[in-house]
């Protein structure tokens, strides 16, 4: 058996494509090894619809095609509160290719963007046009169906929304752990907290203890303390070859409080 | 299988081949059109041994599908040294920045495409430039300083 490749003009004969074992072909850096290897087999479908690449402001924040590349984002100037998670992601060739909607199907040690859009609370557009919540993919992302768009909120300033990623070569090393965090005040006050991993579970999810600890409280030394020593609570982090699951557990309040300290 | 017809331009000269389903642009230039210039080192993405430049921006052959450069413009080290070296390939020789060579071409096409947007790029944009591709031989410093070399409009040390 080989692959069959098609290509569809419009997203939406992209979709009605998809079906079966049929498998989307984004920017290639994930999918193109797997077909060079031999793993993938039967159909590809791929789009050239320009929707894909758009990138448009709406309202209070943005709608970025899935097929946007790290490049892309990083070279938009309203974009700036993503410009240090994409300027971590691989070497300058990989983010000319990667995209957007593909690092949401990245596997470990990948998806430190798929953290941050979590992190920051993103909707994703279908095909067919219905918008959901990203926590609801990342359930049972294997058959999302195809994803158009990622609309996000803007965060209200350069305090409340950042990104620390943990590697062991730089630049361009895979992510040991990546912490991706929103923190709105409320009148000094902490409201709405979403804190968000990779490198500490199978995939990019949310740090709820860390969350909880913060929720109301003043961002200082005292609830930063708490929210780092509560961060691995609920959560199974991985041994693999990067790290084993013992050194992530030790090392992943270090890290959630760099990133905290950084947002006071 | 089915074979579909591309188009493109490489090192300024319209090219047409036949690409097999699933073919990677690396796979299609090397025996395809003949070019050997961009190398096959992993087929995955990580050492950047098969760097080209398509439309000016430095990707990876390997994880480029074939048939998806259709009408676009490729760039590789074949084209650089036609009207003698290219400054590049000059200072990479002067610093003695190539050893095994299996990494060249892919750091070449990395270092053109970070001189021809940005002409006087700093050490750390240099660093940063050839950060996707890999060396095992030198230790990336003569690399680092025949890049550096070009940039300052000095080949010789």
């Amino acid at each position: 058996m080989a692959v069959t490749i098609e290509k569809h003009a419009t997203v939406g004969d992209a979709q009605r494509a998809l079906g079966g074992d049929a498998v989307y072909l984004g920017g290639g850096t994930v999918l193109m090894r797997e077909i060079n290897a031999g793993f993938v087999q039967g159909r590809i479908i791929r789009s050239t619809d320009p929707v894909l690449k758009q990138i448009r402001q709406s309202g209070d924040g943005f709608e970025i095609g899935a097929g946007v590349t790290m490049s892309a984002l990083a070279n938009h100037a309203e974009l700036a509160f993503l410009h240090p998670v994409v300027r971590a992601i691989g070497g300058p060739q990989i983010r000319n290719m990667a995209t957007i909607g593909g690092n949401l199907f990245a596997e470990p040690p990948y998806g430190d963007l798929a953290a941050a859009l979590l992190a920051l609370g993103a909707r994703l557009v279908m095909a067919g046009g219905q918008a959901r919540p990203i926590e609801e993919f990342f359930r049972d992302r294997k058959r999302a169906g195809l994803i158009t768009a990622i609309q996000l909120p803007r965060p209200r300033d350069n305090k409340s929304f950042a990104f620390h990623k943990v590697s062991r070569v730089k630049p361009k090393g895979v992510s040991v752990m990546s912490f991706s965090a929103l923190l709105p005040r409320d009148a000094g006050r902490l409201r709405g907290v979403r804190i968000a991993c990779i490198g500490l579970g199978p995939g990019p999810l949310r740090a709820f203890s860390a969350e909880r600890a913060l929720e109301g409280q003043v961002l200082d030394a005292a609830s930063i303390t708490r929210a780092a020593q509560l961060v691995t609570d609920g959560l199974e982090p991985p041994t693999d070859a990067l790290a084993s699951s013992w050194y992530r557990r030790e090392v992943a309040g270090v890290h959630l409080t760099r990133l905290l300290e950084r947002m006071i | 299988m089915a074979m579909k017809p591309v188009t493109f331009i490489l090192n300024g000269e319209a090219k047409a081949a036949f690409t097999e389903d699933g073919q990677n642009l690396l796979d299609m230039l090397r025996r395809g059109v003949g070019d050997l210039s961009p190398k096959y080192g992993c087929a995955q993405g990580s050492c950047g041994a098969c760097t080209v430049l398509i439309n000016g921006e430095p990707q990876l052959a390997c994880l480029v599908l074939a048939e998806s450069v259709e009408g676009k413009d490729l760039e590789t080290t074949a084209g650089l040294g036609r009207a003698g070296l290219h400054p590049l390939q000059e200072a990479f020789m002067q610093r003695f920045a190539a050893q095994c060579g299996y990494c060249t071409p892919g750091m070449l096409m990395a270092a053109k495409a970070l001189l021809d947007i940005n002409p006087r790029p700093t050490r750390d944009q240099v660093i940063e430039a050839i950060s996707g591709n890999l060396c095992r031989c030198t230790g990336y410093e003569p690399i680092i300083a025949a890049i550096l070399d070009v940039a300052e409009g000095r080949q010789a040390p």
